[in-house]
């Protein structure tokens, strides 16, 4: 019970704590995303309906859309990937009620459809790396990142547990040493090795940056067509002035 | 094909017995003389209606699929960007036209500060062209509001809640404003019809008064000669050429460039950094949350920074009602400028060099405004936006002193190409 009032008092806590952190932190790592990459974008799909929808939705997304973009056959989607509905032309909700979620939480776990656009990649990269054992914590585990964040360890499995490597700063105002996170170091390893799971996580953040705005596959292509017939309509248009201008002297 | 001619003749004879169609496309286009010097800053002006274009038919296809319900409006502009075919085209094309639009005006009113384009007898055009420029933040102000993200709720509620810094009436006027004691479903509804209805309404009758206005009056140049002083036996200006066909092909290439920087902001970089779409707009709306950094869109930094840099109580008045008395009167003084300047020329090209410096110098604030209002505030980026305030309205109040003082050269009787 003390852990729920907990739970729900840091819940309240936890959107001041987003805005507060989100100024500073520590350095953000490279996600180095790339769309260009269709098996990693597929797995970054299996990836996020695996671990992620359970409890965030996508509510923006459809199922068909995602594999049409990606390539996923309609039935193998429909029998690996789909959790929460049978209907392939539905938006990736989540079975999970908003009213639970906080009270299990504390908090409404966020859409996820836009979070690459407000988060952006590096971050979100970042972030999924982390988390860290912390007893004191209701999950048992806190986040380099994002202080005391309600979100528990989704891919402990795969990462394995980290803890915190603590070093001594001087406080600039009081003088006095404090405790400051310096890094994050493997304390029991995961299914997978590092190099292994950071991959894993480009492929997943890559999902997310397609399912924040899916025209990304197709806008650069189009962009360049749009060029090409800008530049030759621009031959065309200085070649008439050229022409009309010649007595204008 | 001669039939085909004789057709189109005929059906134009008969439209101009019945309307003066001829006579319009003859003063508006083939025989409004333009004088033949036109640089690199006499783009602007068509550009300015290229992008009014632009978010006109954009905006008609938008509201076809956008919703304005505080409950749907977020989910709505992301179904236009996913399930409506190209629905992200057109969606990026309004964003980043409105920020093109802001760019090529402003650049269409330095071009005036230039070459005096605001002096004698263009008083008039210059203040349709401010009306313009108002009516223009008004109808982005309120666009803003409409994709209900987080810096779209929150701007809307800090420039409302700005009115509440008035004395006796305010908070009667910024609830009146709203609608509602927040921002809310009916402040969306309000800006929204302002937005699609009034404003463009507004715009388009200005653009018209503006060229109806700038067409009996004559276009300026970059030499400030009038060129209808000089005409010739014809009765034309001797340094003017019809509109059409000289400066419809030659604004064509302009038009062709600009569209060409467009589609690379469109189709490579719609959210430009953040700065055409803030990322913190990816976020729904949320009266609950206030962001820590709340910052308005790029067009208007350099008024927001000059707003913020007021911290001092003076007089009976506190600091935030002088900060909205400034910014209103930064925007306000610029409908002065045919009489704050006394100068005898009208081009930068016979200017002496106090008004070179000042305009140098105030170009340079101007920016300086502009980025600090992005940033977050800090004693010493106050203490810069607080000196670039002072430059901002000392070039405007010293204007009758130093255009008067200035050691002009003569202007030539005809323009120079």
């Amino acid at each position: 019970m003390r852990r729920l009032i907990l739970a729900i008092l840091i819940g309240f806590m936890a959107p001041s704590w987003v805005l507060a952190e989100s100024e500073e932190g520590p350095k953000l790592q490279n996600a180095n995303v790339d769309l260009n990459d269709r098996v990693g974008l597929q797995n970054g799909a299996r990836l996020f309906l695996n671990y992620c929808v359970s409890c965030h939705s996508a509510s923006m997304m459809r199922y068909n859309r995602a594999a049409a973009d990606l390539g996923i056959p309609e039935s193998k989607m429909k029998a690996n990937l789909m959790f929460t509905t049978e209907k392939i032309g539905e938006t990736m909700t989540v079975a999970m009620q908003g009213a639970d979620a906080e009270a299990w939480f504390g908090i409404r776990p966020p859409d996820l459809s836009v979070i690459a656009r407000s988060r952006g990649d590096d971050w979100l990269y970042s972030f999924l790396q982390g988390f860290y054992a912390d007893p004191t914590r209701p999950t048992g585990v806190n986040n380099a990142y994002l202080p005391n964040v309600a979100m528990p360890h989704v891919l402990w499995e795969l990462q394995g547990i980290q803890r915190p490597v603590y070093g001594t700063e001087k406080d600039e105002t009081t003088g006095k040493s404090v405790q400051v996170l310096e890094g994050l170091e493997t304390d029991k390893p995961g299914k997978m090795t590092e190099v292994e799971f950071k991959k894993s996580l480009r492929n997943l953040v890559s999902f997310l940056v397609y399912l924040g705005e899916p025209a990304k596959l197709v806008r650069y292509r189009l962009g360049v067509a749009v060029l090409l017939f800008l530049s030759v309509l621009l031959v065309a248009a200085y070649l008439v002035k050229r022409e009309y201008w010649k007595d204008v002297h | 094909m001669n039939a085909i001619v004789r057709q189109l003749t005929g059906l134009r004879d008969w439209v101009d017995d019945r309307f003066p169609l001829m006579q319009l496309w003859n003063d508006h286009m083939a025989r409004y003389y333009a004088p033949k010097n036109f640089n690199f800053w006499y783009y602007f002006g068509v550009l300015s209606l290229v992008a009014f274009v632009i978010q006109i038919v954009t905006g008609i296809w938008l509201v076809m699929n956008y919703k304005p319900d505080a409950d749907f409006a977020f989910a709505s502009v992301e179904y236009i960007m996913r399930d409506v075919d190209w629905g992200w085209l057109i969606r990026y094309m309004h964003s980043t036209g409105a920020s093109a639009f802001f760019i090529v005006i402003y650049l269409h009113m330095f071009r005036a500060l230039l070459y005096g384009s605001f002096k004698k007898p263009r008083e008039l055009l210059w203040i349709l062209g401010m009306l313009l420029y108002l009516s223009l933040m008004a109808e982005a102000f309120m666009g803003y509001l409409l994709p209900w993200g987080q810096m779209s709720f929150w701007g809307a509620q800090v420039i409302i809640s700005l009115f509440g810094a008035i004395p006796v009436i305010g908070d009667a006027l910024s609830t009146m404003i709203r609608g509602d004691f927040v921002v809310s479903d009916i402040t969306l509804n309000r800006f929204f019809s302002l937005h699609v209805i009034a404003l463009p309404f507004a715009i388009a009758g200005l653009v018209v008064l503006h060229i109806i206005a700038l067409h009996e009056v004559g276009s300026n140049n970059p030499d400030g000669v009038e060129i209808k002083k000089l005409k010739g036996p014809d009765g034309h200006p001797l340094d003017g050429i019809p509109f059409h066909p000289y400066y419809t092909v030659k604004d064509s290439v302009g038009v062709v460039v600009f569209l060409m920087l467009f589609s690379m902001v469109v189709f490579f970089a719609p959210e430009m950094g953040g700065y055409f779409l803030e990322a913190n707009n990816f976020i729904p709306a949320d009266p609950m949350k206030t962001p820590l950094h709340i910052a308005p869109v790029w067009y208007f930094t350099p008024f927001y920074s000059i707003l913020r840099a007021n911290t001092i109580n003076f007089l009976w008045l506190d600091a935030k009602l002088w900060g909205v008395v400034f910014m209103g009167l930064g925007v306000m003084i610029l409908f002065l400028l045919p009489w704050l300047d006394r100068s005898p020329v009208k081009s930068i090209r016979y200017r002496g060099k106090l008004y070179k410096t000042a305009l140098a110098i105030f170009v340079v604030a101007f920016l300086i405004l502009g980025y600090l209002g992005v940033q977050p505030p800090t004693p010493a980026r106050t203490m810069v936006a607080q000196a670039c305030t002072v430059i901002y309205f000392l070039f405007f109040l010293l204007m009758p002193i130093y255009t008067k003082l200035d050691k002009t050269s003569p202007v030539p009787d005809r323009v120079t190409m």
